[in-house]
C-alpha cells in the first residue's frame, strides 16, 4: 500500500503541476465597454460577439494550442470607471484587449494599455483615438472625419434647400461627429448649432427651439436614446423631424423607443457585414442563437479573429512580435479583409448612408 | 410668443413631475430628518412597473386608454408603496436610534440595490411603450410657430392638481395628518400620547412612494422611454427642488419643482440647452444663499 501511494505520489504531483500549468498558461483576454448604464445594449452586442468568437477559436484548438479566456470590463462610458478597468486588466495580465466603446473611454483607457504593452482592437470612431503615435492601438471602424465628411456631404446635397441644425450631445464622440458633419457640409451652414445633456428625458426646450427656427433636418452627434427622445417630442409638438448621425444610430433599440418614428433617422455605418458572403455561417450561427448580428456584435467577433491570425503569424503572444504582425498584416474576417496604416486606422474603411424602415435599416439610394 | 407659451407649457408639465417626486423626499426628510437617497429609484421601479403594466393589460385586450390609465396608476400606486414600506422597514427602521449619518449611507446603499436589481432583472435596454394618448391640442399660431398643447400635458396638470388637492386634505384634516405632523414635531411625545410612531413613519414612506408612483407613471406614459438609470437625475432634480423650496414644506417642494421645471425649459429655448442645469444650479445657490433654509421653510429652532 506504501509502496504504491510512493510510485503514485509523483504521477499525482506532475498531473497538479500539468492542470495549473495549463489553467495559467490560458491567454486571457478581454472586452470593455458599457456592460452597464444608459448604453449598455452596446456592450452586450460586444460581449455577444466576443463570447461567440471565444467559444469558437476554442473549439478550434485556441491561439498557438492555449485556450483564450474572456475577462470582461465595464465602464458604463465614464472615463473615470475605464481607467480603473483598464488598470484591474493589466494586473490580470490579458495579452488583447477589444474596446473601449465610447471615445472618451477609450481615450484615457488606451493610455494605460500602452503602457503595459497590451495590443487593443477599439470601434471607437474619434479622431483622437489613433491621433496620439500610441503603437498599441488598432482601429477596426472608420473614423468620426471620415463618417462626418460623408455625412455632412449627404445632408448639403439631399437637403440643399431645407433648414438644417446640428446638435451634440457633449460627449467626445458626439461633440467630434457632429463638428465633423458640420464641417462636411462645405458652403451649407446650418442654422443652429446646439448641445445637450445625454441622459435627460425632457428636450422639449431644444425642440421648440428647432421649430422656431424652421429647421427641418437635425444632424445629430450622440446615441440612439436621446435621438428618439427628441423625435417623439418632436412629434408632440407637431414638428416633423429628419435625422442624420453616426454609426451609433444603428442600434435597434431606437425603433421601439423613437414610438415609431424611427424611420425619419438616417445615419453612417461601415458597409452591412450581415451580408457579407464570408461573415454568412456566422451569421447563421448568431441567428439560431437568437442574437441578431447587428451594429457592434460582429465587430467584436472580427476582433478576435484578428488577435488569432495575428498571433498565430507571430507565433507569440509577446507585445512587440505581436504588435508587429498587427501592424504589418492583412486579416481576413467576418467584418472584411482589415489592414492598418502607421496610425492603427484602417486602410480603406466605408461608410454609407443607412436609413431605418420599420424594424430593418437598409441602404439608402 | 408662441414659443413663450409653448415653453410655459412645457415647463409646467416638467415642473409637476420634479414637484411630485420632490414631495417624497420633504415627507420623509420632515418626519424623520434623512435624505431618503433611494426615493429616486423607487420612482424608477414604479415607472418600469407602467411599461410591464401596460403591456400586459394591452396583451390582454384592453384598448380603452382612460381604463387602461386608471388600472396601471391602481396597481403601480399599490405595488410602489410596497417597496417604500420595505425600504423603510428594511434599511430605516433598524438605523433609527444611531448616528444621523448611518441612514444616509444605507439609502445610497439602498439607492444602488434597487438600480441593480432592476438591471439585472429587467435587462439594461431602454423600455419603450407606444404612446398611449397621441395628439395634441393646436391652441394658436404666432408668426409661424403653432403652439401644441399634447394630451399627455393635460393629463399630467390634470392628475397633479388632483392630487395635490387629496394630500393636502390628507395631511391637514384626517386623524392619520394629525399623527404624521405629530410626529414631524416631537416623535418622543407623540409616542407617550400612544401613537404608533414607527407605523406613522412607514405610512409616510409609502405615501411618498405613491406620489413617485404617480409620477412614475406620467412620465412613461408621456415620454414613453425608462430605463434602470433614469432614477438617478430624476432623484437629483426632484432633491434639488425641495432644497429650493424648503425641504420639509409640502407646498414648497411643489413649488420648488415648479420653478425648475420652469428655468430648464425656458433657458434650453432661449439660451443654450447646455447650460441649463448651471442656470437651475445658480439660481439655487443664490435661494439658499438669502433665506438658507428655503423659499417656502422653516428655520429649525432649537428647542430648549
Amino acid at each position: 500500500m506504501k509502496t504504491a501511494m510512493k510510485k503514485l505520489l509523483p504521477v499525482a504531483a506532475s498531473l497538479v503541476t500539468l492542470i495549473s500549468a495549463s489553467a495559467f498558461a490560458d491567454y486571457e483576454v478581454a472586452i470593455a465597454g458599457p456592460m452597464t448604464g444608459e448604453y449598455a445594449s452596446a456592450g452586450e452586442q460586444i460581449r455577444k460577439g466576443a463570447e461567440m468568437a471565444i467559444a469558437d477559436i476554442n473549439a478550434k484548438g485556441g491561439v498557438l494550442g492555449q485556450k483564450l479566456k474572456l475577462e470582461i470590463g465595464d465602464d458604463a462610458c465614464d472615463p473615470k470607471q475605464a481607467v480603473s478597468v483598464a488598470n484591474a486588466m493589466v494586473n490580470k495580465h490579458i495579452v488583447f484587449m477589444h474596446g473601449h466603446w465610447c471615445s472618451s473611454s477609450t481615450i484615457p483607457a488606451s493610455e494605460i494599455y500602452n503602457e503595459a504593452q497590451i495590443p487593443m482592437a477599439t470601434v471607437s470612431t474619434n479622431p483622437k483615438v489613433t491621433e496620439r503615435g500610441l503603437k498599441n492601438i488598432f482601429r477596426i471602424m472608420g473614423r468620426d472625419d471620415q463618417q462626418g465628411e460623408i455625412g455632412g456631404k449627404f445632408l448639403a446635397s439631399k437637403f440643399a434647400n431645407k433648414k438644417i441644425a446640428v446638435v451634440d450631445d457633449k460627449s467626445a464622440y458626439g461633440k467630434g461627429l457632429a463638428d465633423e458633419i458640420a464641417e462636411g457640409m462645405g458652403s451649407k451652414k446650418p442654422v443652429l448649432r446646439e448641445s445637450i445633456t445625454a441622459g435627460e428625458k425632457d428636450y422639449s426646450g431644444l425642440v421648440s427651439k428647432l421649430k422656431a427656427a424652421g429647421v427641418e433636418v437635425m444632424a445629430y452627434g450622440g446615441y440612439h436614446t436621446e435621438v428618439a427622445l427628441i423625435l417623439r417630442q418632436a412629434q408632440q409638438a407637431g414638428l416633423k423631424l429628419q435625422v442624420l448621425g453616426g454609426d451609433t444610430l444603428s442600434n435597434n433599440e431606437i425603433v421601439g423607443a423613437s414610438g415609431g418614428n424611427a424611420d425619419a433617422v438616417m445615419f453612417t455605418f461601415a458597409p452591412d457585414s450581415r451580408k457579407n458572403p464570408e461573415a454568412a455561417d456566422v451569421v447563421k450561427r448568431f441567428r439560431d442563437a437568437k442574437v441578431e448580428p447587428d451594429g457592434y456584435v460582429l465587430y467584436a467577433y472580427a476582433a478576435f479573429q484578428l488577435f488569432q491570425q495575428a498571433a498565430t503569424q507571430a507565433k507569440t503572444v509577446k507585445y512587440t512580435d505581436l504588435q508587429k504582425a498587427l501592424a504589418g498584416g492583412t486579416f481576413n474576417t467576418v467584418v472584411g479583409k482589415l489592414s492598418f496604416d502607421a496610425k492603427g486606422d484602417l486602410k480603406s474603411p466605408g461608410f454609407v448612408v443607412y436609413q431605418w424602415k420599420g424594424n430593418q435599416y437598409d441602404v439608402l439610394k | 410668443m408662441g414659443q413663450f407659451i409653448q415653453q410655459l407649457i412645457n415647463g409646467l408639465t416638467l415642473g409637476a413631475v420634479y414637484g411630485l417626486i420632490a414631495l417624497g423626499y420633504t415627507m420623509v426628510y420632515g418626519i424623520i430628518g434623512m435624505i431618503n437617497f433611494a426615493h429616486g429609484d423607487v420612482y424608477m421601479v414604479s415607472a418600469i412597473m407602467a411599461v410591464t403594466f401596460i403591456t400586459l393589460l394591452s396583451a390582454l385586450g384592453i384598448s380603452s386608454v382612460p381604463l387602461m390609465l386608471v388600472l396601471v396608476l391602481v396597481i403601480v400606486i399599490a405595488l410602489t408603496s410596497v417597496y417604500g414600506w420595505t425600504v423603510e422597514r428594511t434599511a430605516y427602521r433598524p438605523l433609527r436610534n444611531s448616528t444621523r449619518l448611518a441612514p444616509l449611507i444605507s439609502a445610497i446603499g439602498m439607492s444602488i440595490f434597487l438600480q441593480n436589481m432592476v438591471q439585472i432583472t429587467q435587462g439594461a435596454r431602454v423600455k419603450p411603450v407606444p404612446t398611449l394618448l397621441p395628439g395634441s391640442l393646436e391652441l394658436f399660431t404666432a408668426n409661424g410657430f403653432t403652439v401644441h398643447l399634447a394630451y399627455t400635458q393635460i393629463l399630467i396638470v390634470l392628475v397633479t392638481v388632483a392630487l395635490l388637492i387629496g394630500f393636502t386634505a390628507l395631511i391637514t384634516r384626517t386623524s392619520f395628518g394629525r399623527q404624521q405632523r405629530a410626529c414631524e414635531q416631537d416623535r418622543t411625545m407623540t409616542a407617550l400620547l400612544g401613537i404608533n410612531v414607527d407605523r406613522t413613519i412607514s405610512l409616510t414612506f409609502m405615501l411618498g412612494a405613491a406620489l413617485a408612483a404617480v409620477a412614475g407613471v406620467m412620465v412613461t406614459v408621456y415620454y414613453g422611454v425608462v430605463d434602470f438609470s433614469i432614477g438617478f437625475v430624476a432623484g437629483i432634480k426632484a432633491f434639488t427642488a425641495a432644497v429650493l423650496g424648503g425641504i420639509g414644506s409640502l407646498p414648497g417642494a411643489m413649488l420648488g419643482g415648479l420653478i425648475i421645471g420652469m428655468i430648464e425649459s425656458f433657458w434650453s429655448a432661449y439660451l443654450s440647452p447646455e447650460y441649463k442645469d448651471v442656470a437651475t444650479f445658480v439660481i439655487l445657490i443664490l435661494v439658499l444663499m438669502f433665506r438658507p433654509s428655503g423659499l417656502l421653510g422653516r428655520p429649525e429652532v432649537e428647542k430648549v
